[in-house]
């Protein structure tokens, strides 16, 4: 790209573009940088200065409380979410692959009603999915939570893996078929080798939905077995004693990290496998 | 190595749906190429899947080795195919792509090993055997697609338009490479293809199909010298056989048929004496290597003088389009035949090549190849346009 560069690199049009880019980001990370500093500050810091102002001193005591109040919430919700995550995923990959290459009759009409499950807002399903948990026995449990998440997550995933294997030719699984393979040989051994960028896609999908979620959470659990989201929410709406900000700044920093990591892992796929078929190479 | 034969097979995508198959009966014994030809669908690769197995018939019989299959799934049906996409699996390198039906069947490793030697080996890709399907060109691909097939040693051959892919040089190349390779191997196949060329080379017996049906089956030199009707005679053969629509006229007790360049005319005796046929709209069909260049006297055959309209010199020929009765026909004429346009040609024919078609349902009519040994001068009216 530079070597067709022959003109000087900085127009007035490049400077526009990039003070433009440059302002944008600055607004973006506004939120984060004040979260960072706060977290960072003393009580005393807080109560004296403003919002920007650099802290006087910098002490990890709003951290160090933060993980106290909020260390086993973050692990309810790894539990919560690492098994959703996984099985939906998988779940939603079987199910694309019949979709696209076992079709059944009336297989595209199923298709049709799955995807109903995208539009379904959450709060429409808070009550008919209590009612099932109770009579599941699994209500105000971890499990049942997890259950709720795998549902909710399965039209999404289908979607995504159903519209990744719908462009992989048919003649594929017919080759494997000839050769003599069944329905989960051809899945292990042909489909899911291709599927990385796909499986990417949903995993982090999944993740951010599932580990941001706070209505399930507060409906479908109770106490000691609620989500990070749910901890932080009680911790910050405590109209009881002083504002802690620096806890609840670092509080709010420790629910948004793991997310966080799973984009800087897994981002590139991201983009990649949401893109996949648009183009082709 | 095995028979196949299809008894009355049939094919329907659901009630009230047109048929796909339709009554399909051909059968081939062991070690012969068939090939299915026909124009887009016709119903050719479905009759492919069909005898793969992925698809179900909806009446019908396959045989293979007088065992009927027709309920059995792919895998026992012990087939190999060969897709126009290739359908190499992606991930996997050459030599797995040939490993994995070995495997599946769970063949020991060093018999596996070995196969795979003997394949690559055969078809010269032993140095790309660790390279991934992306990595490798067209013809390559090609080649892998096919070893993977040789591999198994299957019953048979399934080949669905393999060299459609390829650029022309190389898919002239590997049609031949196909033909050495049955020659050797001798197994049964059944190619699928839509080039009438491909179909004429490879084949023992060719399948013309058309609307799921097949108009015929022969060896190639029945279906090009004595096809069954109009589809069939126009499909095969390039350049295309003339058409002619006329009228028949009775002249001496025998039938003849009247053709007319423009600046003269000529009539055609025809072998058939068939009375149904006369003074019936007809098509006569004519192949253009049968109308020659008379050169010096008269030598029997009837002539006609005729303008030359456009010429297309392709190198071992010149095609030179006259008009006749109306209608472009194109004559193949040796190379150094380089008439200009507007020139006037004394073009013959050979009347016992002549065939005979009915205008309205293309059916061929009376077997006019006969030839006829007293075809001369005497009773050949010949008019030379004044």
């Amino acid at each position: 790209m530079t070597s067709l560069a022959h003109k000087p690199a900085i127009s007035l049009s490049r400077i526009a573009i990039y003070a433009v880019l440059i302002i944008a980001v600055l607004l973006y990370l506004v939120p984060l940088v004040v979260m960072l500093l706060t977290s960072f500050k003393s009580p005393e810091d807080i109560s004296t200065g403003n919002l920007l102002s650099w802290p006087t001193v910098i002490t990890d005591i709003g951290w160090v409380k933060a993980w106290a109040t909020v260390n086993g919430y973050f692990w309810n919700s790894i539990k919560i979410t690492v098994p959703a995550v996984l099985i939906s995923t998988a779940i939603g990959a079987l199910n694309g692959y019949v979709l696209s290459m076992w079709r059944f009759r009336g297989s595209q009409l199923f298709f049709g009603l799955l995807l109903f499950g995208c539009f379904l807002p959450f709060q429409t399903v808070l009550l008919p999915a209590s009612f099932t948990l109770g009579k599941m026995g699994l209500a105000s449990t971890t499990t049942g939570l997890v259950f709720v998440h795998i549902v909710y997550g399965l039209a999404f995933t289908t979607l995504f893996f159903r519209n990744y294997y719908v462009s992989i030719p048919d003649a594929l699984v017919k080759a494997a078929r000839l050769d003599g393979a069944g329905f989960f040989t051809i899945f292990r051994l042909i489909i899911l080798p291709m599927s990385t960028p796909i499986i990417m896609v949903c995993l982090i999908w999944q993740f951010t939905q599932i580990w941001n979620d706070f209505l399930f959470g507060v409906v479908f659990s109770s106490g000691d077995s609620q989500p990070i989201t749910v901890a932080l929410n009680n911790l910050v709406n405590t109209s009881t004693g002083v504002k802690e900000y620096n806890v609840d700044m670092a509080a709010a920093m420790i629910a948004g990290l793991p997310t966080l990591l799973v984009y800087v892992v897994a981002g590139k796929y991201f983009v990649r496998g949401l893109t996949a078929g648009a183009v082709k190479g | 190595m095995a028979t196949l034969e299809l008894r009355n097979v049939n094919k329907t995508y659901g009630a009230g749906l047109p048929d796909t198959l339709k009554n399909i009966e051909l059968s081939i014994s062991d070690g012969e190429f068939l090939i299915l030809v026909g124009p887009s669908g016709c119903g050719k690769s479905t009759l492919m899947n069909c005898i793969a197995g992925l698809e179900n018939i909806t009446g019908g019989a396959i045989m293979i080795d007088d065992q009927d299959v027709s309920g059995m799934s792919p895998k026992d049906r012990d087939i190999a195919m060969v897709f126009q996409s290739y359908a190499l699996y992606p991930t996997m390198s050459v030599r797995e792509n040939i490993e994995f039906g070995l495997k599946i069947r769970k063949m020991a490793q060093s018999a596996i090993d070995e196969e795979v030697a003997r394949v690559a080996k055969l078809l010269q890709i032993e140095h790309l055997l660790n390279r991934k399907p992306g990595q490798l060109s067209g013809g390559q691909q090609q080649r892998v697609a096919m070893g993977r097939a040789l591999a198994r040693r299957p019953k048979i051959y399934l080949f669905d338009e393999p060299l459609s892919n390829l650029d022309a040089k190389l898919r002239v190349e590997m049609r031949t490479e196909m033909k050495l390779m049955h020659q050797r191997l001798k197994t049964t196949t059944v190619y699928v293809t839509h080039d009438q060329i491909e179909a004429m080379t490879l084949g023992d017996k060719v399948a013309v199909m058309k609307d799921g049906i097949i108009q015929q089956f022969g060896t190639p030199k029945q279906i090009y010298n004595d096809p069954a009707n109009l589809f069939v005679a126009s499909f095969i053969g390039s350049p295309p056989m003339n058409f002619i629509p006329l009228r028949l006229q009775r002249k001496d007790g025998r039938l003849v048929a009247l053709l007319d360049s423009g600046q003269a005319r000529c009539e055609l005796p025809l072998g058939v004496t068939d009375a149904g046929l006369e003074d019936r709209e007809i098509i006569l069909g004519m192949r253009p290597e049968q109308i020659s260049l008379m050169q010096g006297e008269p030598n029997g055959l009837p002539n006609i003088r005729a303008e030359v309209q456009v010429t297309e010199p392709t190198g071992p020929d010149t095609l030179v389009f006259v008009n006749l009765n109306g209608t472009k026909v194109c004559c193949r004429l040796a190379p150094d035949v380089a008439p200009q346009v507007g020139e006037t040609l004394t073009l013959q024919f050979d009347p016992a090549k002549v065939l005979l078609f009915d205008a309205q349902t293309g059916e061929r009519l009376g077997v006019v190849a006969k030839p006829q040994a007293q075809v001369h001068s005497d009773n050949v009216a010949q008019f030379k346009g004044r």
